[in-house]
Parts: structure tokens; sequence; C-alpha cells
């Protein structure tokens, strides 16, 4: 098998063509979600969820769907695969559709869903539009995880706080002091905190690029 | 002309086989949930109210011993009440009370109300409130929603039921203002109506006590 494609599909999502810092897309659940790690991480897992159910399936009929009516079909496509997960979820893992109840309706505010839709599975087969999904959702989630960490640091001192949210009550305690009395810092939890935060990452990922292509 | 028309017939085809299918699926996956969401909150209903009543208080069955009442103070949607007793006697109503001018929309909330008057505590259910800034109503975020308990009306008194920007006694959070003043004004609406209603609340028999 030649692993060279889903390398370059790996690569691209994960850094070169990172949703969320060079597509800009998916920026409304983005920076609305992240004031924390276990916020970010839960919105980040739905997320990659429905972008690899939608690019499977609009990778399946992309040859059965005429280029005119494509658009209104992937969105039809995105709002019942996300409709179909929140009501799955809510019969069978109610309480953590109590949890990641309120991201599952900012996912289909995500324009990357629909971006990778068109750009990519449209136009490729079933496993290379899966592992597209997967990886520009793993880098969706990284950059959301790492905004959280960022912002939840800076504005309470703390990390991986209300975890047991997420990971029931062996998580109680995960939540770490970094900074021993430490007022928090409002600004970095606000909306502006979100937009200085990424802003920070994307340039912190110029500069490495730069330096790469320097050498 | 008439490739045109059929490049156009084919297009409508397929848009409409799809929101058909799209349906469809939602329809199905809807009912083959449907009940089991049901048992679901059903069971997280009685999980809240045993939460915000202590057992061994009351012995009936809260979740049968219900009444629905609507009234224009606590919104246009008519609201459920589970009443606990013990031998018969009243020990506390709970209001599943709406609170509709919430920053996302309605916010779902349970008042439990002794049968003095007095509040046993008050819990969110539901919210759309924004993730970090209004959510800290939920108890799994802040004990804000705590500070409820014991209050009554008169306690703070009628006119200073209110978020402090408005000139009451209630926390407001930084960049949260409209999120309290919805749950304090739908709470203070509560207690209203069940001094108004204390009576009517408790004598009416359940549905079940029927012939």
């Amino acid at each position: 098998m030649d692993w060279i494609p889903y390398r370059d599909i790996a690569y691209n999502g994960l850094w070169k063509n990172n949703q969320a810092l060079v597509a800009l897309l998916g920026l409304c659940p983005l920076l609305a979600v992240s004031n924390s790690v276990v916020n970010s991480f839960g919105l980040g897992l739905a997320t990659t969820v429905a972008l690899v159910l939608s690019n499977v399936i609009v990778s399946l009929i992309r040859r059965q769907v005429s280029h005119e009516v494509r658009l209104p079909v992937y969105v039809l496509v995105i709002a019942a695969n996300v409709t179909i997960i929140d009501l799955l979820m809510n019969a069978f893992f109610h309480d953590l559709h109590k949890i990641l109840g309120i991201f599952i309706p900012l996912i289909v505010t995500n324009c990357a869903i629909m971006g990778r839709a068109e750009a990519y599975a449209s136009k490729n087969t079933v496993d290379k539009a899966l592992a597209d999904g997967l990886f520009m959702g793993l880098g969706f989630s990284l950059v959301l995880v790492a905004l959280g960490g960022i912002r939840e640091l800076i504005g309470t001192g703390h990390l991986f706080g209300r975890a047991d949210l997420m990971f029931g009550d062996i998580a109680k305690h995960w939540s770490i002091e970094v900074f021993h009395d430490y007022e928090g810092l409002l600004l970095a939890i606000l909306p502006p905190g979100a937009f200085i935060g990424l802003g920070l990452i994307i340039a912190f990922k110029n500069v490495i690029d730069a330096r790469v292509n320097d050498r | 002309m008439n490739l045109t028309i059929k490049t156009m017939a084919s297009a409508a085809t397929i848009l409409g086989l799809f929101s058909l299918l799209g349906i469809g699926l939602v329809t199905l996956v809807h009912h083959a949930t449907e009940s089991r969401i049901a048992e679901n909150q059903r069971l997280t209903m009685l999980n809240s109210l045993q939460n915000l009543i202590p057992t061994g208080t009351y012995d009936n069955d809260m979740l049968a011993d219900v009444m629905v009442i609507s009234d224009s103070s606590l919104g246009p949607k008519s609201i459920t009440v589970h009443r606990a007793r013990h031998f018969g006697k009243p020990v506390a109503a709970v209001f599943s009370t709406i609170a509709p001018d919430g920053y996302g929309g309605d916010i779902h909330l349970l008042v439990g109300v002794k049968a003095d008057g007095g509040i046993l505590g008050v819990r969110v259910l539901e919210h759309k409130e924004t993730p970090g800034l209004g959510d800290f109503i939920d108890e799994t975020k802040s004990n804000w929603i705590l500070g409820f308990n014991g209050l009554f009306l008169g306690n703070p008194p009628e006119k200073q039921w209110k978020v402090k920007r408005d000139g009451g006694v209630f926390d407001q959070f930084t960049g949260a203002t409209i999120t309290p003043r919805a749950v304090v004004k739908a709470v203070r609406n509560t207690l209203d109506y069940f001094n108004n209603h204390r009576n009517a609340l408790f004598t009416l028999s359940p549905p079940s006590d029927d012939d």
C-alpha cells in the first residue's frame, strides 16, 4: 500500500493547511468555546466526528450529485448528519450529551466541514476523504486545545479545570494550579482573549514556517 | 434550450431526492430514539428532584404528582409543577420554570419552593448561554445558583429581587448580566405565583388519584 498520499493528508491537516491556522475556517465555534482545555477538547472531539462522517458521505455521493446543486446537497448532508449525531448521543450517551450538547449545534456553524466537503471529499475516494476528515479534525482540535490551554492558564492560572465534566469523577482532581495566588486575567477568558490568542498561535506558526524556509 | 431544462430538471430531482432522504433519515432516527430520550430525561428529572428535596422528607411519587399551570407572569408556555407531600401534607412544590429572556433563549429551571414559601433550591436544567460567560448559572460551573437557597419574597425585599446592576442584591458576572437577570426574574415570578396560588397548588389532587 502506498502511504505517501496519507502522509501528505496528515501533514496538510495537522500543519500546512490547518483549518484553524491557515484556512481560518470554523472561527465561530473555535473562538467561542476555547476558554478552557476541557471545553476545547469536547468541541474538537465532536467536530472531528462530524468532519469524518460528512467527508465520507460526500465522497460516496460525489458522482451522483451534479455540479449545480452540490452545495445545497452538502448542507443537507451536514445538517442531517449533525442532527442524527445529536439524537443518537442524547439517546445512548445521555450524560455525555449533557456535556457536549451545547457544542453540537455549534458544529453546524463550522464552515471547515463545508470547506472540506467542497475542496476535498467531493473530488477524492472514500478512504482519502476519511483520512482528510480525520486529520483536518485533529488539526482543528489541536489548535482548539492549545488555545483553550493558553486562555485557561492566563485567565485563571489553572489547567484542566472541571475535567470531571468530560471524564467522570476520576478527573475531579486533574485541575492543576499552575500559578499560586494568581488573580486571573479576565481578558483571556473573554472573546478578545480568543482573538489575541489565535493571532499569537498563527504568528508562532508563521515564524516556524519562515525559519524552515530559510534553511 | 432543451438541454438547459433537462439539466435543471435533473438537478432539481437530485436535490429533491436528497432532501427526502435527509428528512427520512432524521425522522427515522427521531422515532427510534424518542422513547429512550424521554426515559433519559425522566430519570434525569427524578435525579434533579431528589437533588432539591432531601429524601425522607416526602413519601409520594413526585414524578406522578404533577399539575400543569399556565400564567402570563411565568411566560407564554405552560409549566409543570411537581409536588412533594408527607402523609398527604404539602412539603414543597417544584416548578419547571422557564426564563424566556436568557442570552441564548429559554433557560429551563427547577425552582423548589417549600410549603412556607421559602426557596428549597434552584437548579438549571437546560440552557444555551455562552459557554464560559453565561454558564456560571449551572451548578457544575459555579455555586452562584445555590445563593437562592433559603431566600423568600421579603428576604430580600421584593424590590431588590434584581441583579446588582439593576439595583438589587444578586451578583452578576462580568460580561454576563442578561443571564442572571433572566434567572432572578424567573425565580421571583415563580415565588410570586406560589404565594398567590399556594392553596390551589397543593389542594388539587393528582390525576392518578381520580376515579
